[in-house]
């Protein structure tokens, strides 16, 4: 039997995730089966779960698909330069310390062309929490090979396949000093949305990779399916293990997908590092720069 | 299959949540992602196209939603997502669970 | 308003230039330093490192230099008055973030001391190569204000300015130090901080659900919503429409681009600033910036000595250029003498604007040295007669 899904009824309810997105830029530019839209929602709701003032959250993307999230949140949203989203974020922690800043853009963005950034913000313990979606490709420009582009695979500036080692993402962030550090698929949603809302209630550095599929290139150049394909593969070869080590979360064409959070302790940030030394060597003559920013109302 | 399933004592007093399922049909790209995992196989490809020239999901077995909101938090589109509505029969009125296609 | 008195160190100081910067920038109100160390530039962020803890300012020494320009803006975009500093190499790095500031209208300042380039060139020793290079280094159009200081007394002087008009604009404001000036030691006298008046930065009272982030509402400027604020903006590096949102027309890029450009254009006769000195009947008109200037002194006296009229105009904003000024001139004088420590730069924007009315006369070094005055003063001469 076919039910009508009401449509008339869709028009006048509202999605639960409107207050969150900007809904004037919906639809979104991303392909028919890319996962990047089921991270923002995950993110959305993780926001929404965790309960904390949305107005002092600002989200930061740098360049690409990923790099569009921060236009569709309804935030304060930067979409910077290309992998400057996490210096930018920096900037804007450091300079009204009351923020919670997050990053949200992809795996050549953060650790192609700024993965400089990446590991020594992970290193100062940045009180960043910077979701990567990894779709193994520069998707935007069309297809060519990234810094997670496993071994083999075909991408538009590999043709005859990948020689190139990939990164292990959690690897990177956890030996460059991350104290969170988890990685999920885009199939995990509620995993992924739990794992935000966690990572959203520690402190520092907070390192969540979301494997997601690139139908249009990576997929395509693969011959691998589509999005839904993809999916399936997430399902038969995603293998949770929270507490791995992230040394064994490498990557191969095809291969297993390690999922969970691998670490998850407690490290004192940039800035509380900041201000207990000089609080130590300084005594009262030390002024910390005030939660609201610096010098905003004169003498 | 069911008889693997054990029966929660207090099915008989739970109502389970139903919930009904609204599609924003314009904004669909057809991923299918709702489609493929719905853990109540609620949904199928329409075979209609909607503005942008995609098939949008559809319902396809009523009062069975539980409203998990698996299709919500999975489409990419923010084009699908339930309510719950309260008249739900108790659970021991409704068809043994299949334990085919769980959510992840 | 006036100055948070906490970051001014009012008295008479012995300071080298950089150092004056760093004071400067401190009583300007700046309160978030990113830089990444390059001579010779870096005293001035170790001036700020260590005073930064006592006024409450942050300042952080970032991985390089694109993350330095980058970490600026974003602290620009809480309200927080911003800067970094850094030398040619360095400089060149920015240009990625300072085209983002110029696009996102941020307000921030770049202390650039310029060395002897190109590449890692003269590390330690003086250029002023990179004055083109500040007028066009990002891509794509767009317009900044650039400052040039020639002495550790402007040096502070000037950071006070370049913060008042980046918050007046919207803009970037370069400072054009150059080695010798950032490495010279001279008196500096700073005053109280109530004698000190900053620019706020100029916060939208609009609701945030009224508030478009760039409607400008017949202004060049449009009002500012910091992060934090409830005001849920977006912004972005591509062209974007008054909403902040990307705007894929020609359109757009032409209602964009041309407020960026207008802004600064528009305003030039209110932001040009030059020390103009005996030109009035002058033959020639020597036209200087930074170190040069001062150098250029010992070689108009010779001039003179030789019984030429000469005059100056020394440029204290480099960027925009004082058009006007030198076209005026250009109508009465017989030539232009434009010694600059680079193979002929800032001469062919004084050409441009003589456009052939008078002798335009480079007077060029590679850098390494400031000039011997006497190439100047030949150069004075041989344009009289």
């Amino acid at each position: 039997m076919t039910v009508e899904a009401r449509p008339d009824y869709a028009e006048t309810v509202e999605h639960p995730m409107t207050p969150f997105l900007r809904m004037d830029r919906i639809p979104h530019v991303w392909c028919p089966g890319c996962g990047i839209g089921t991270v923002v929602r995950c993110f959305a709701s993780a926001l929404e779960k965790s309960g904390i003032d949305l107005d002092k959250v600002s989200v930061v993307s740098g360049i690409g698909c990923a790099g569009r999230t921060a236009g569709y949140l309804k935030l304060d949203g930067f979409h910077t330069a290309h992998g400057r989203a996490i210096p930018f974020a920096t900037g804007l922690k450091l300079g009204r310390p009351e923020l919670t800043v997050t990053v949200l853009s992809g795996d050549g963005d953060l650790v192609g062309i700024g993965g400089n950034h990446f590991i020594h913000a992970a290193r100062r313990n940045l009180d960043l929490l910077v979701v990567l979606i990894n779709n193994f490709t520069y998707g935007m420009t069309g297809g060519q090979n990234g810094p997670t582009t496993p071994l083999s695979a075909r991408s538009s500036t590999m043709p005859f396949g990948n020689f190139e080692t990939p990164f292990n993402l959690p690897h990177l962030a956890a030996s460059s000093g991350a104290p969170y550090v988890a990685r999920w698929t885009s199939l995990h949603v509620r995993r992924l949305t739990w794992s935000i809302e966690e990572a959203l209630e520690r402190k520092g550095f907070r390192f969540i990779e979301v494997v997601a599929p690139c139908p249009v290139l990576y997929l395509r150049l693969n011959k691998l399916g589509d999005g839904v394909q993809r999916m399936r593969y997430y399902h038969d070869e995603a293998e949770i293990r929270n507490g791995a080590d992230p040394g064994d979360a490498a990557i191969d064409f095809q291969g297993k997908i390690l999922c969970g959070v691998f670490v998850d302790e407690e490290r004192p940030t940039y800035q509380e590092l900041m201000d207990e030394h000089y609080g130590n060597v300084l005594g009262d003559d030390y002024v910390p720069m005030p939660l609201e920013g610096g010098m905003l109302g004169g003498g | 299959m069911s008889t693997f399933w054990r029966r929660p004592l207090d099915a008989d007093r739970v109502r389970p949540p139903h919930g009904e399922v609204l599609i924003l049909a314009d904004r669909c790209k057809g991923c299918e992602f709702c489609v493929e995992f719905c853990p109540k196989d609620v949904l199928a490809m329409s075979k209609d196209f909607n503005r942008k020239g995609y098939h949008p999901p559809e319902v396809v077995k009523s009062g069975v939603c539980m409203a998990c909101n698996l299709c919500e938090t999975i489409c990419p589109e923010f084009a699908i997502f339930t309510t719950t509505t309260p008249e739900s029969p108790p659970a021991a009125a409704l068809p043994a669970p299949v334990l085919e296609g769980v959510a992840p | 308003m006036k100055t948070d008195p906490k970051g001014v160190l009012t008295g008479s100081h012995y300071l080298d230039g950089d150092f004056a910067c760093g004071e400067g920038a401190m009583a300007a109100g700046c309160r978030f330093v990113a830089g990444y160390p390059i001579t010779p530039s870096t005293e001035v962020v170790e001036r700020i490192a260590n005073r930064f803890p006592l006024v409450g300012g942050t300042f952080i020494q970032m991985e390089d230099e694109l993350a330095s320009m980058a970490a600026v803006v974003g602290a620009s975009w809480t309200g927080t008055k911003s800067m970094t500093v850094t030398s040619g190499p360095g400089f060149s790095l920015m240009m990625e973030n300072i085209g983002l500031a110029a696009m996102m209208e941020t307000p921030c300042v770049v202390v650039d001391v310029q060395r002897a380039g190109p590449s890692t060139g003269l590390p330690t020793m003086v250029g002023q190569g990179d004055v083109m290079q500040a007028r066009w280094g990002s891509h794509g159009d767009y317009e900044l204000i650039a400052m040039s200081p020639q002495s550790p007394q402007e040096s502070f002087d000037l950071m006070i300015d370049a913060f008042n008009l980046s918050e007046e604009y919207r803009v970037p404001v370069i400072i054009l130090m150059d080695e010798c000036v950032g490495h010279m030691t001279e008196k500096v006298v700073i005053p109280p901080a109530d004698e000190i008046e900053v620019t706020p930065r100029r916060l939208t009272e609009v609701a945030p659900d009224d508030f478009l982030p760039y409607q400008i509402n017949g202004q060049l400027v449009p009002e500012f919503a910091r992060a934090g604020d409830g005001y849920r903006f977006h912004t972005t590096g591509l062209t974007h429409d008054e909403r902040g949102y990307p705007g894929m027309s020609v359109e757009a890029q032409d209602a964009n681009v041309s407020r960026l450009v207008d802004k600064i254009r528009v305003n030039a006769g209110d932001i040009v600033r030059f020390d103009e000195a005996d030109t009035e009947g002058a033959d020639v008109v020597v036209v200087t910036y930074g170190i040069t200037a001062r150098v250029s002194r010992a070689a108009i006296d010779i001039a003179r000595g030789e019984g030429v009229d000469v005059g100056s105009v020394r440029l204290v904003v480099v960027w925009p250029f004082p058009e006007q000024r030198i076209r005026e001139l250009a109508a009465s004088v017989k030539g232009f003498v434009v010694p600059e420590i680079n193979l002929g730069q800032l001469v062919l924007e004084v050409e441009r604007c003589v456009a052939g009315q008078a002798v335009v006369r480079s007077v060029p070094h590679s850098g390494g040295a400031v000039h011997d005055p006497q190439t100047i003063a030949a150069a004075i001469v041989e344009v009289a007669r």
